[in-house]
């Protein structure tokens, strides 16, 4: 039996079609993949993302735990930012990539992906030191994503000004919206300009209820977790058991900019200093021919298999099919003509710059 | 849900259109196409290409997911619908306008569906 967000009702009354994903009951689409994806391209879209883990950490050895435990620096981080991060095991493996929210010198709210929060939890648990409490409080936190270039004004229709964080990566916690108290983040998963909205699970439906009327002259529309995917392709973004997992290293699928291998120990620092340079990358795909590249195909040049796609489909607003892949460095140039096993079938393509879509 | 009393239907959402000379069109159901999503890719045989019933003779792709499309006969492609090509979401527009391939029927299988046994059979899948 799969757990239900708190807007479990909403959506199945909005007629989407719910699927199971890491342990919930999500909605993967309400009336189409594609309308949604535009919507957050061009108006705006709401995402219920209250299946994602959220886990608390204080104390007076806090910052010492998650310099420690995660692999970006965050001794330099003030009140009110978020950094990106990803968590590796010993051997440099990603056992997750995570948001950091500085909530105070002794205090970090952690938000993990929705299938590895035990195993996150657990990880972070068994390797924690010193002066520090973890608390897995997902359960009682709802998460809403408000995404596109009209999430400003719609926004701005709930709150005050002064309640909306102005700068990416920053969050104001406590704050009003809708009546609902919020922690709100210029955060997002889609490329796109956006915010996302904590509040506690019993107000989720009222504060999605005000968003979904306050953008409605917008358009916005709520959008599922097919449209989720595809944006956050489009950008480039890599998803967990997909660009990274337990066996490749962030360095590997060009993450180095959230690894600071200059800062003191962390976990998987010396397995990832012993192995030096990358030998695989992570690399764009454009089909130059005639088909759709998905993950766990490989990449040819000739006969010679050079890599696996790692995720891929058609993205809507670049309106072709597109993949990334993790291949053989030696093959990163972009514009190199490689084809792609697509069930027997070989597809034409080439690499192309990272990310495909980038907002303007 | 549309489902137009001259055509037979197959349990894998295909319809055919049995005509006199011993042709038929094959194509997908409006079941099928609200159930795909919107179609963004068309692979389909080529002209001459030998089809066998029960097997998967070209495949469509929405941006979920991939599906093939299994012949419900044995024939032999004499056209296929390029049009689709270009514009797999003719489609979703017209699943009974926008046919896939003509062929030359072989062999009839005997155990397509009327529209009547079809509507049934899909209320059944729901």
């Amino acid at each position: 039996m799969e757990k239900k967000t708190p807007l479990y009702d909403f959506h199945v009354e909005a007629g989407a079609k719910m699927v199971p994903f890491a342990g919930y009951s999500m909605p993967v689409q309400y009336t189409d993949i594609i309308e949604e994806h535009l919507a957050v391209r061009q108006k705006a879209g709401l995402f219920d993302v209250s299946h994602m883990g959220e886990i608390m950490m204080s104390g007076k050895d806090a910052l010492k735990n998650i310099n420690y435990l995660f692999t970006n620096d965050f001794t330099s981080m003030t009140d009110g930012r978020v950094r990106y991060s990803p968590m590796c095991n010993e051997k440099g493996g990603v056992v997750d990539d995570l948001l950091i929210y500085r909530m105070g010198q002794n205090k970090y709210l952690v938000v993990v992906n929705a299938s590895n929060r035990e195993k996150d939890f657990e990880f972070m648990k068994s390797h924690s030191f010193g002066d520090v409490v973890l608390e897995d409080i997902s359960d009682s936190l709802a998460q809403i994503a408000l995404q596109g270039p009209k999430s400003k004004e719609i926004l701005s229709k709930l709150t005050d000004e002064e309640n909306i964080p102005q700068k990416y990566y920053t969050f104001l916690d406590g704050v009003k919206v809708a009546g609902i108290d919020c922690l709100v983040s210029q955060t997002g998963y889609t490329g796109e300009h956006g915010y996302e909205l904590y509040c506690a699970a019993a107000d989720a439906l009222s504060l999605w209820n005000a968003l979904l009327s306050a953008g409605k002259d917008e358009g916005l529309i709520p959008c599922g977790l097919g449209a989720r995917d595809t944006l956050r392709l489009e950008a480039a973004m890599p998803l967990y058991g997909h660009e990274m997992d337990d066996t490749i290293t962030p360095l590997e699928t060009v993450l180095d900019f959230g690894v600071k291998l200059e800062k003191d120990d962390f976990i998987g620092k010396s397995a990832l200093v012993a192995k030096g340079e990358p030998q695989i990358t992570r690399v764009g795909l454009k089909v130059i021919g005639r088909g759709i590249i998905r993950e766990h195909s490989s990449v040819f040049i000739g006969d010679d298999i050079i890599g696996e796609t790692t995720s891929g489909t058609f993205l809507p607003y670049l309106n072709g099919a597109y993949a990334m892949a993790l291949i053989d460095k030696v093959f990163c140039t972009v514009g190199t003509h490689v084809s792609v096993d697509v069930r027997g079938r070989r597809v034409d393509a080439e690499v192309t710059a990272l990310p495909f879509y980038k907002k303007s | 849900m549309n489902t137009p009393k001259n055509l037979k239907y197959s349990e894998t959402h295909e319809w055919v259109e049995l005509l006199s000379d011993g042709t038929a069109k094959i194509g997908l159901t409006d079941f099928a196409q609200q159930k795909l999503g919107k179609l963004v890719f068309v692979n389909l045989p080529l002209v001459g290409d030998e089809i066998t019933a029960d097997e998967a003779f070209g495949d469509v792709e929405s941006v979920k997911a991939v599906s093939d499309v299994i012949a419900p006969l044995d024939g032999t492609v004499l056209e296929v619908n390029e049009e689709l090509l270009d514009e797999p979401g003719l489609i979703n527009d017209d699943p009974y306008g926008a046919w896939l391939i003509k062929v030359e029927v072989t062999i009839s299988k005997g155990e397509l569906m009327s529209a009547e046994e079809y509507e049934a059979f899909c209320a059944e899948e729901e």
